[in-house]
């Protein structure tokens, strides 16, 4: 099992608003078989969403639900150059993480998920994903910072 | 300065985290230290009692109600929504040294501040993750925990005033010293008078005792609900004291009170009427929905209980008198001072109101059977706790001392702590020894002319090496009982109390 593969990975998304922008990450888990519903995944996340929008400062959006749809604790990455309103204070988010973690995920699983969190609060990590030049660096990134940490 | 933390969230995997990552990071560089308790999907690890009583402040940054807010009580407190801590964690820091600041300059006003501070510091060691069967029991022996203070306190009261009745009576003593009204004493106590000490100490005992069901009951309902359990638990227990449905009736009011007011502080609300909530509305209807079960729903069954087992045992009058012990000692030790208990009890005093002006042999040997059976539940766990310590908890065992004294002086109360705690196996192991006991004094035929006293009436009682005897048996077979069926089971429950002096009590 790994968190984020290379096809999890959607580095110009670009679209017009955090919906839409979310279909296109989770139409990457779909085709992954990570999730077997995609309309009922993204009504998870669109509750949540709808409670408050996901977005933080530092142009940061994480649309994310625990879901019966989802097979197994998964993290897709978007990047955005132009910048997608989530709803955030200050601007929109260029950094999109999406999170899928299954209905009843055992504690390890929602761990890696926290320790995830956690890392994208630090600078360092961010500044990392937004200089990453491809799909397999961003991969490295989120592998050695989150999962073997 | 310390701080400690709880953060929180509707999904409980992504913004509990990055909270507690931004509380941590701003709390470091601004030079102070944090814990955070991350109270997530993963589980959480709750902060130790000690490092929260270390806090100069507490922060809450949640989405979700903190679990266990109690444990925060009086702690100077900053509240914010969870995306506060992500976005702007500095300024978060900086609330709660300026609270803690301010807690220090002037603790009594901050602490009238915290939405916690009623509660006190007041602790339960429920554990949320566990299995239903802990958790009641946990509940449970919450409950009993708070009690054990009042039995204690009153059954030794009580049992002095005994003592000392006896001393300044004469050998009707124990019955002379409940006569004595609570106006005497306040107008006319006289600090050389032996009869007023005793009738004093009996008094308080008594109003000690009087708190034994509304605590118990008040808090299995802290237990379950939290601080908003506490007024339904202790109302409904005290309703279940009017309407004599006994400790069992307490148990039952204490569920319902902490299921009630947990019901309807989960209640989603407009924000308006948020600040309203815990003060009035969740106060107001669980306390009365909770009140209205205790009268309504349990009063009239147990009413009819009540004089459905009075005619039968009256119809029993002539039946086999060993038979009629034993009978008797199954319902004395059934609910320990509830109202199968009172049944019992009343069938013999009221024998005994009749024995003084007729020829009443067999009331004599009725109410001194009735006796013996309410002595030996508190005797037989005394026992227990003496001979295999490691089946109780530390709140039990000392309770045990206690126990010694209020089983010797017929205050059946003395077994409720152990009771409440585990009922379905010290119950049928005290109505065993009870049963033995009662049968035993009729085959003896001691008499007794005294309602009450214990051993300090011994001198009433005709045959009494017996009839000690007899109690004797059926407190080691009480003994003996509870200790076969707790081996088998899972061990004693721990408490807050157990684990640490933190409640002064």
């Amino acid at each position: 099992m790994s968190l984020i593969t290379e096809k999890l990975v959607v580095l110009n998304l670009d679209s017009p608003d955090r919906h839409t922008a979310t279909r296109v990450l989770a139409e990457a888990l779909a085709g992954e078989g990570r999730v077997t519903d995609l309309d009922g995944f993204l009504a998870d996340v669109r509750k949540r969403e709808e409670q408050m929008p996901t977005g933080i400062p530092g142009g940061i959006g994480i649309p994310h639900a625990r879901s019966a749809h989802v097979t197994e604790p998964s993290l897709v990455f978007g990047r955005s150059s132009n910048g997608i309103d989530w709803g955030a204070e200050d601007g929109p988010a260029t950094l999109i993480f999406l999170i899928a973690a299954p209905e009843g995920g055992g504690d390890d699983h929602l761990k890696i998920l926290a320790a995830l969190a956690r890392r994208l609060m630090r600078p360092a990590f961010r500044d990392s994903l937004l200089n990453a030049p491809d799909a397999a660096a961003v991969v490295d990134v989120v592998t050695r910072e989150v999962v073997n940490a | 300065m310390k701080f400690v933390g709880v953060t929180s969230c509707p999904t409980g995997i992504a913004h509990t985290y990055m909270a507690a990552e931004g509380l941590e990071q701003a709390a470091r560089a601004a030079g102070h230290e944090i814990e955070v308790e991350t109270q997530g999907s993963a589980g959480f690890e709750p902060l130790g009692p000690e490092t929260i009583a270390a806090a100069d402040a507490v922060i809450f940054a949640v989405g979700v109600p903190v679990r266990d807010q109690a444990r925060f009580a009086g702690r100077p407190l900053v509240q914010a929504d969870v995306k506060k801590a992500i976005s702007d964690g500095p300024g978060l820091i900086a609330r709660a040294v300026a609270a803690a600041t301010e807690a220090q300059a002037n603790p009594v006003a901050a602490q009238a501040g915290s939405p916690t501070q009623a509660a006190g510091g007041l602790i339960t060691k429920v554990d949320q993750q566990a299995s239903t069967a802990t958790r009641v029991r946990q509940w449970l022996m919450t409950g009993v925990s708070y009690m054990i203070p009042f039995v204690a306190a009153g059954g030794i009261l009580i049992a002095l005033g005994f003592m000392v009745a006896q001393a300044a009576w004469g050998e009707t003593g124990a019955v002379e010293v409940t006569k004595v009204p609570l106006t005497h004493l306040i107008t006319g106590f006289n600090l050389l008078s032996g009869q007023d000490w005793a009738a004093l100490l009996f008094q308080i005992g008594v109003a000690s005792f009087g708190f034994l069901v509304p605590i118990l009951a008040g808090f299995i309902a802290f237990a379950i609900a939290d601080r908003p359990g506490l007024a339904p638990g202790i109302v409904g227990g005290a309703l279940a004291v009017v309407v004599g449905a006994g400790f069992l009736g307490g148990i039952a009011a204490g569920f319902v009170g902490g299921f009630v007011a947990l019901w309807i502080s989960h209640w989603k609300v407009p924000k308006g009427m948020r600040g309203v909530m815990p003060v009035v509305v969740i106060p107001l209807l669980s306390v009365l929905i909770t009140g209205l079960t205790m009268i309504v729903v349990l009063g009239r069954p147990l009413k009819a209980l009540a004089d459905g087992l009075a005619s039968w045992l009256n119809g029993l009058s002539g039946a086999n008198l060993i038979l009629l012990g034993a009978i008797l000692g199954l319902m004395m030790a059934f609910d320990l001072g509830g109202p199968v208990n009172k049944v019992a009890y009343t069938f013999a005093t009221t024998g005994l109101a009749a024995a003084t002006t007729a020829t009443g042999g067999t009331s004599l040997k009725v109410m001194a059977a009735v006796m013996a059976a309410g002595m030996t539940p508190p005797l037989g766990l005394a026992l227990a706790t003496t001979v295999r310590r490691r089946l109780f908890s530390e709140a039990e065992r000392e309770n045990g001392q206690a126990a010694w004294l209020l089983g010797a002086s017929f205050i059946t109360e003395g077994a409720i702590p152990f009771a409440a705690a585990d009922p379905l196996r010290v119950i049928p192991s005290c109505m065993l020894g009870s049963a033995l006991t009662g049968g035993l004094v009729m085959l003896f035929g001691s008499t007794l002319r005294a309602p009450h006293g214990g051993i300090w009436v011994t001198p009433l009682i005709s045959g009494p090496l017996l009839y000690l005897f007899a109690i004797a048996i059926g407190t080691v077979i009480t003994a003996a009982a509870v200790i076969g069926l707790k081996a088998a089971g899972p061990g004693p429950v721990r408490t807050a109390l157990d684990d640490a002096e933190l409640v002064a009590v």
